[in-house]
């Protein structure tokens, strides 16, 4: 079994994000690592392995050589070896770009299932798994909440806003699970300082096959026009308990239909 | 000359952190407030290799340096020194004599089981008349006819002796005239009786025991070393766990500084956050400055020693200088935090209990000094 993780290099989620005024993007300047709704996808793949079935784990990322050490956190959560297409070329793709030279990565070699994590806490779009299935032509699930493989069927079960949806979907196949699906553990010491010792392979836009005109700038569709903040909320109703609170609240959601 | 932590190291130190965020700060102050030993916790760190850091991955431990050690340590008394005290102590004082000292019998007896965090390890120094001055040992061994050792004595303040995993405890005793000799004794060897936990002031999720020693029987294998080496062992010991013990004052004073700097922002006094008064501000740079100075001292010591160069003097400079510098830190870190400071509900009231220790246990800070002015003079 061959499973692909592909991972994104992110800004640091605790600290705070900024927008460059002059290009509309975030900043990308500050302290990065690994996408923490990743390590969701790469544990449950760990998982995988640990169950008995034999398997190869490889990240596969698009960033700049400096991803270099997110590649590493990523290995040492549980990768065996990795591909980073790392190349000046690839500066300012968006999902577009994006996910055709993943898809170009993803095709060098026979994945059985090629998993992400729900989003990336940067741009939090959640569509990066579709986008790289439809380049393949593969099934897709998004927001699964488990994965049982039987031979070479995958089934997922699938939150939903009303439940659960159980899928089944032959391999090979492209999943984004959702982050209950585990509780990624913690890295242990060995694996962090084994990471730099896993097989990397590093490529650029020649190596990997990928015309540069189909990715970066020049390969996206995405221009921000303009930013602007999300509107404030309506008036807000403020209710003051004197006993009765309880009785008020539960009359204005029935009469905003909020509980029938 | 590289003041950058190698990518291994930045990753190391960033896993602990958010462990000890996630995991630990969640529960550490009910641990404090019902005096419970972290048994959850020390498996889990035990899972990662945090258990045995410094040791070869051969033999269960982590295959880390002295400085990915005490970045270990630092992370996790930023957030709760009582469970970077059990993991120093099990690390520098429990496993490191066997790991150093120990027959390859005894490492495969006892290593795996330790490094993975499955049991802890004790070190029994300390007698009730014997501390700082920790050569005048009065527990004995007299060896019988057929290689076997009796020991009679006690010990004091033994961290890690007493809990639901601890296996071993290495002592010292005379085996001769001025002759010390340490022993590897086993949890529940016939003899061997540990006291209730003891009431301390701080480190309250920390275990402490007094061990009393009544003719208690240990095999010719429990001698660890040659015979007579006890001082020489003991000594390296200690010089070497003065690194984790600066690390972990590093870290309380680093957490401290941390809440205090959070407090100073969210409080307001006269109209204003506390922090936009100047003698506020000042204090704050002044931890800023001690802990960064304290950390070259911390960092620099793990450097010496992961280099094989001589390092006992740098580590007691670390141990020293945290030690003094963390009761500032946490001093005035209580003193931003108001009368909020002196309540429990603030983790910083804990950091300002759990300080004092650290300028009193693997060597007092007068016992540094000595040490220091022994080097210069
Ligand atoms: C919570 C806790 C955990 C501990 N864990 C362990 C453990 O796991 N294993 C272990 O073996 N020990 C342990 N200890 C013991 C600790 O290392 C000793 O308490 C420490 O070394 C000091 O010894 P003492 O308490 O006997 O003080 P003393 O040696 O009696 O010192 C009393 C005072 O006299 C000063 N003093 C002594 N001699 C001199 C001198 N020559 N010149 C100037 N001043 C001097 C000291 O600095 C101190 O201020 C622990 C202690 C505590 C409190």
């Amino acid at each position: 079994m061959k499973i692909a993780i592909c991972v994104k290099e992110v800004p640091d989620p605790t600290a705070e994000k900024r927008i460059d005024p002059g290009t509309n993007r975030l900043v990308r300047t500050g302290e990065n690592t690994l996408n923490p709704y990743d390590r969701h996808a790469i544990e449950e793949a760990v998982r995988i392995k640990e169950s008995g079935v034999e398997t190869e784990i490889s990240i596969v990322l698009v960033g700049p050589a400096s991803a270099a050490r997110t590649v590493d956190k990523a290995l040492a959560q549980g990768g065996d070896r990795s591909v980073h297409l790392a190349d000046d070329g690839l500066a300012d793709s968006d999902i577009l770009a994006t996910s055709r030279a993943l898809a170009a990565l993803l095709e060098r070699d026979a994945y059985d299932l090629v998993l992400f994590g729900q989003q990336a806490s940067d741009a939090e779009c959640y569509v990066m798994a579709a986008a790289v299935a439809e380049r393949l032509d593969r099934p897709c699930v998004s927001q699964a909440a488990s994965l049982t493989l039987d031979g070479s069927t995958l089934r997922v079960k699938r939150q939903v806003e009303t439940g659960y949806d159980t899928v089944e979907m032959p391999l090979p196949a492209v999943v984004s699970v959702s982050d209950a699906i585990n509780e990624p553990r913690y890295p242990s010491l060995p694996a962090i300082m084994g990471a730099k010792r896993k097989p990397h392979e590093v490529l650029s836009l020649a190596d990997a096959g990928i015309d540069p005109d189909t990715v970066g700038g020049a390969g996206s569709r995405t221009t921000v026009r303009g930013l602007s903040k999300p509107a404030g909320r309506g008036a807000s109703v403020r209710i003051e308990d004197d006993g009765t609170a309880a009785e008020k609240i539960l009359a204005f959601l029935v009469e905003n239909k909020v509980v029938v | 000359m590289d003041f950058d932590l190698s990518d291994e190291h930045a990753a190391l130190r960033d896993t602990v952190r958010t462990f000890a965020e996630k995991v630990v700060a969640p529960v550490a102050e009910e641990l404090d407030r019902e005096h419970r030993f972290p048994v959850d916790i020390v498996r889990r760190l035990g899972e990662m290799g945090l258990m045995g850091v410094p040791f070869p991955v051969e033999v269960g431990g982590g295959g880390g340096d002295t400085l990915a050690y005490a970045l270990t340590i630092e992370e996790l008394a930023r957030i709760d020194s009582s469970v970077a005290i059990t993991v120093a102590a099990h690390t520098s004082l429990g496993t490191s004599p066997i790991a150093n000292f120990g027959s390859a019998a005894q490492t495969e007896r006892y290593l795996p089981d330790l490094c993975s965090g499955r049991r802890l390890a004790a070190f029994g120094l300390t007698e009730p008349e014997a501390g700082s001055d920790a050569g005048a040992t009065r527990t004995r061994a007299v060896e019988q006819p057929d290689g076997s050792f009796v020991v009679n004595g006690a010990k004091m303040f033994i961290t890690n002796a007493g809990t639901e995993l601890s296996g071993v405890v290495t002592i010292t005793a005379l085996t001769g005239d001025g002759e010390i000799t340490n022993l590897i004794v086993e949890n529940g060897t016939p003899g061997y009786e540990i006291s209730p936990p003891l009431r301390k002031m701080g480190w309250h999720a920390s275990d402490t025991r007094a061990l009393t020693f009544a003719d208690c029987h240990v095999g010719p294998d429990a001698v660890l070393g040659p015979r007579g080496a006890g001082l020489r062992q003991f000594l390296a010991i200690l010089d070497g766990g003065r690194i984790s013990v600066a690390a972990l004052a590093l870290g309380l004073a680093q957490g401290a500084y941390e809440q205090a700097l959070t407090y100073a922002r969210q409080r307001n006094a006269f109209g204003r956050p506390i922090a936009a008064f100047q003698a506020i501000q000042f204090k704050l740079a002044d931890m800023e400055t001690e802990i960064a100075a304290g950390r070259h001292l911390v960092r620099h010591a793990a450097w010496l020693k992961d280099r094989g160069r001589p390092f006992a003097h740098a580590a007691a400079l670390a141990k020293l200088y945290t030690g003094e510098l963390s009761h500032r830190v946490v001093n005035e870190a209580v003193q931003i935090h108001g009368g909020y400071g002196y309540m429990d509900e603030y983790p910083i009231s804990r950091f300002y209990r759990d300080q004092k220790i650290l300028e009193i246990g693997e060597g007092t800070n007068e016992v540094q000094r000595l040490l220091i002015a022994r080097a210069i003079i």
